[in-house]
């Protein structure tokens, strides 16, 4: 397949059921205000355009076809309940400015939600405004820097990470006007206390930490980390990308965090997307909960006893660090969490963070037996665990990359590669809950099928892919180097012509 | 019912692989005073339990006929985009950081890169943001950084929209910027290029310029783009990318057009959903490229020549760059650009147009039918799009709360924002409606206004 749908395109093919009567020269807008051609789009009709994106649809890997082991990234199954009854007309159709009256069930269920975080988190203070984890992140440290500012503490500008956490950390510090600290990892994958000690002081502003860490396990000394860095005045930050590990067995609250955030399209099964859109609710310890951002969901009690549910806004929560979308964020997305939510309840949350650490450590163990080399081998796995392929790139010239790349042709999508930096030729691996053992042994079937290959003729590998498996047969190994150099980003026939 | 096929045996075997007697012994590196009880949770429904809940809740949520816009706005979304774009390919993939086994949403992304470009008149446009508020934050810094004027004023008109001024106050509270609000002019409702005459010669790092504008007014873009030229300015536009069926794009204002287009995407085939998700869009000429925050799509080859296409430019990233990439987003709304992409395509360059062209023709008989009602004018003479503010002989917002008992959500209150127009309301009325639904508008208005209070 190598059509673009501007290949298609030829001039007068319309869709004429899409098209409505309309003056042909809009009364009223003066022509210096119009454009002087008409935009150029495609000219095809909607066979083509339903061939065409279903065509493209089945070139990609999903958690619906492949199984999908990305580690950090929580490809679980996504419940097609939540997708359906998120859709239904009364929610997809209303107007985020429609009055409160008339959006009392959507309302009901963002408020329900916010609750059911709170106890997830520990945390007395829920806003679902952020979009994204990255955005709940950046509402966390603005939070953060809002309160060391309302105690009149401006010198705390410098936000303490652990040198292997996700690159959205410090990339959020910088954008909250912070500078950025890194703590370095010990040999068992924990943060090294003493050089976390050095670094705090009058300047710390908090620090972010994942756990369990990007490292795949779990920060046993979190209590002293959170007295660390309380008692030097600072505050701490949660990165709730790896709480399908723990969901429901220890709280970001209990911990001694001060702010998490959540991504709703890890934990609670709401679909990628290709890229999103996700969600990042936050939650808030006491001493944070003025500054959290807005609008977020009130409940009442009429004079009639029956709740009335509205949004709160600057004009209640004066101290809040503000907006962060046009409207309420990603409504359609939470609620596929509150519907995930209220199917699973509190022993169903055990229950995933139970099995989604059954399957790393199964997978985990079966790996080590198969003569691979586990990153942290003294350790429990929590929901996802670190192969290193050191010993293969020495032994037969192959990388991680070349392993991963191998995979694809299985047909199965590759782990997370080269994250974190910390580990050489890694490989982090997270199966999640919803996958059976059947596939899980298949996935270190390949794994060593493939690293015989390695053995015997690395050349393979060194090429692959050659075709991932797809209908209508797919591309190659890309050539990366070759986008970069010089950028083709837009079809410019399409817009020249 | 967390979804979970795990059988007794399974469970059996995988404990013995691993060597532990039950499943709470892999647990055991987490110290026990940081376990908690069981949570307080609502109790766990089937699939039939939770649908029944949900129908109940969806059915209360009534819309009755919409006349709101104010950032959002209702059109006709042909039935395959949705069709298609839900499709578990698309729906259940991850970021295409795997290029190879991504190809569909590289390519899709690789077209609706194209598509946005050319509607703006860019040269290049990013992968998403995640809608139009943070999308312009996201402009403003990155205007920030590129500008000629680094360091200088970000001046920014209070005729864009409210939220998004909130929005860009929120992501720009800690970066040392100084962002300085012009004001409307009160009888046009849109900035009068005089208002700018006083920052002449004073450093300007960049001009944002909405079209159109909060109370959907034209502004006067060749004006002000030439103006922010002649001053060294980025120009940011923050457009409405339907609109851009219609007007012109912000590439060919003036005399050297904007350097940057962003706006809100809902309007190309994004349900209202009580606010999201949509999807922000981000689009700018070259020089500017390497300044976008984003996930970027090229295209490039195989070792055998074929063309495949894959995630690039990625130095600017904070996967790659941590504290020093462009900005901090990772997961944006792709989704959402299937969508966009698909109905794009169905809608072809007449669709597009000509859904613009009625859109503005039905707003101009809502506001001829509105005014003809005693006490009911236009607050702002400028011309406009598809969305305009009337003034009531009353203070709008109780008035719209009738409204919306009776089946119509009315407009939006402009006092809510602007303490000053308390009787001010913003009305929308695009292709979706009809003129029975103008007329009955019309109708209920002026019987609401006759009616005596309570």
């Amino acid at each position: 397949m190598t059509q673009t749908l501007f290949d298609a395109s030829r001039a007068g093919r319309r869709n004429a059921h899409h098209i409505p009567e309309a003056p042909a020269t809009p009364e009223g807008i003066p022509e210096r205000f119009l454009r002087p051609t008409p935009p150029p789009l495609p000219q095809v009709s909607e066979l083509q355009v339903v061939r065409h994106y279903t065509r493209l649809s089945q070139l990609n890997f999903s958690v619906d076809t492949q199984f999908y082991p990305l580690g950090s990234c929580t490809m679980k199954y996504n419940p097609r309940a939540c997708q359906v009854l998120a859709s239904l007309p009364g929610f997809l159709n209303r107007h985020p400015l429609a009055s409160e009256e008339s959006g009392q069930g959507v309302l009901r269920c963002l408020h329900e939600l916010q609750e059911m975080l709170g106890e997830i988190a520990g945390m007395p203070g829920v806003s679902l405004v952020p979009m994204a984890g990255a955005q709940g992140e950046f509402a966390g440290v603005a939070m953060i820097r809002a309160y060391h500012r309302s105690r009149g503490d401006e010198a705390r500008r410098e936000m303490l990470v652990p040198d292997a956490s996700h690159g959205t950390n410090p990339a959020t510090a910088a954008m909250c006007g912070c500078t950025v600290r890194e703590i370095p990892t010990d040999a068992q994958g924990d943060v090294n206390l003493d050089a976390l000690r050095q670094a705090v002081g009058p300047r710390t502003a908090g620090l972010m930490l994942t756990n369990p860490s990007t490292l795949g396990v779990f920060e046993r000394q979190v209590a002293r980390i959170a007295q660390i860095v309380h008692a030097a005045g600072g505050l701490l930050y949660y990165d709730g990308a790896n709480l399908n590990a723990v969901a429901g067995r220890v709280r970001p609250g209990d911990m001694g965090f001060d702010a998490v955030h959540f991504n709703v399209h890890k934990t609670f099964a709401t679909p990628h997307g290709g890229g999103g859109p996700g969600a990042g609710p936050v939650a808030v310890s006491e001493r944070l909960v003025p500054f959290l951002p807005l609008p977020m969901v009130k409940k009442e009690l009429d004079d009639k006893g029956r709740e009335w549910f509205s949004w709160m806004d600057e004009t209640q929560c004066p101290e809040s660090i503000g907006r962060l979308a046009t409207f309420a964020g990603n409504v359609g997305v939470l609620l596929r969490a509150h519907i995930y939510l209220r199917m699973t309840g509190a022993e169903g949350m055990k229950r995933v963070s139970g099995f989604a650490t059954l399957n790393a450590n199964y997978l985990m163990a079966r790996l080590s037996a198969a003569g691979f080399t586990v990153a942290f081998p003294g350790r429990r796995a929590t929901h996802e665990f670190i192969l290193t392929l050191k010993p293969e790139a020495d032994a037969f010239g192959v990388s991680a990359l070349d392993f991963s790349k191998r995979l694809l042709e299985f047909g199965i999508h590759a782990p997370t590669m080269y994250f974190p930096s910390l580990v050489p030729e890694c490989l982090l691996i997270e199966p999640t809950e919803t996958e059976t053992k059947e596939t899980l042994d298949r996935f270190v079937e390949a794994m060593i099928a493939i690293r015989h290959e390695a053995e015997t003729n690395p050349q393979r590998l060194l090429t692959a892919p050659h075709a991932v498996p797809v209908p209508g047969g797919g591309v190659g190994r890309l050539d990366a180097t070759r986008a970069a150099r010089k950028p083709d980003l837009i079809w410019k026939e399409m817009i020249t012509q | 019912m967390p979804f979970i096929p795990h059988t007794p045996t399974d469970i059996d075997e995988m404990l013995r692989s691993i060597g532990v007697p039950d499943l709470e012994t892999l647990f055991e590196e987490i110290p026990d005073p940081l376990r908690c009880p069981t949570l307080d949770l609502p109790p766990a429904l089937g699939e039939m339990a939770v649908g029944r809940m949900m129908r109940e809740r969806a059915e209360t949520d009534a819309n009755g006929v919409c006349f709101i816009g104010a950032g959002a706005y209702e059109h006709h979304i042909p039935a395959a985009v949705w069709e298609i774009a839900a499709r578990g390919e698309f729906l259940t993939a991850y970021t295409p950081y795997q290029a190879e086994a991504s190809q569909g949403t590289l390519r899709l992304l690789y077209e609706f890169q194209t598509m946005m470009a050319g509607l703006t008149a860019m040269d290049a446009g990013n992968a998403s943001l995640y809608d139009g508020a943070s999308g312009l934050g996201e402009a403003v810094l990155m205007a920030a950084r590129a500008s000629d004027n680094a360091g200088g004023k970000i001046l920014m008109p209070a005729s864009v929209h409210p939220h998004y001024r909130a929005v860009v106050q929120t992501m720009t509270a800690d970066q040392d910027l100084e962002v300085v609000e012009i004001p409307f002019d009160p009888l046009e409702g849109r900035i009068l290029p005089k208002a700018l005459n006083r920052f002449h010669g004073q450093k300007i790092a960049a001009l944002v310029i909405p079209q159109p504008n909060f109370f959907g007014i034209l502004e006067e873009v060749d004006t002000l783009t030439d103006w922010a030229k002649a001053e060294g300015a980025t120009v940011v536009a923050a457009v409405n990318p339907l609109s851009l069926g219609l007007l012109k794009p912000p590439g060919h204002w003036g005399q050297q057009g904007a350097d940057i287009a962003c706006g809100d995407g809902q309007p190309l085939g994004i349900p209202l959903s009580s606010g999201g998700p949509y999807f922000g869009f981000l689009c700018c000429k070259q020089a500017l490229l390497r300044q976008m925050p984003g996930r970027i799509v090229g295209r490039t080859q195989d070792a055998q020549g074929r063309t495949g296409f894959i995630l690039t430019l990625q130095a600017r990233e904070q996967h790659i760059r941590r504290a020093k990439a462009t900005s901090n987003i990772c997961t944006n709304q792709g989704l959402m650009t299937v969508a966009a992409s698909i109905h794009l395509s169905l809608l072809g360059p007449e669709g597009l147009a000509k859904t613009a062209a009625l859109c503005h023709a039905r707003t101009r008989t809502l506001v001829d039918k509105l005014t003809t009602i005693p006490g009911v004018t236009r607050l702002f003479t400028g011309p406009y799009f598809h969305e305009t503010a009337l003034r009531l002989p009353k203070p709008a917002a109780p008035i719209l709360a009738r409204l919306a008992r009776l089946g119509i959500q009315g407009g939006y209150a402009l006092g809510e924002e602007h303490p000053f127009h308390d009787k001010g309301v913003l009305v929308c009325a695009t292709e979706t409606k009809t003129e029975a639904d103008l007329q009955f508008y019309a109708d209920t208005l002026a019987w609401v206004l006759n009616a005596k209070e309570g």
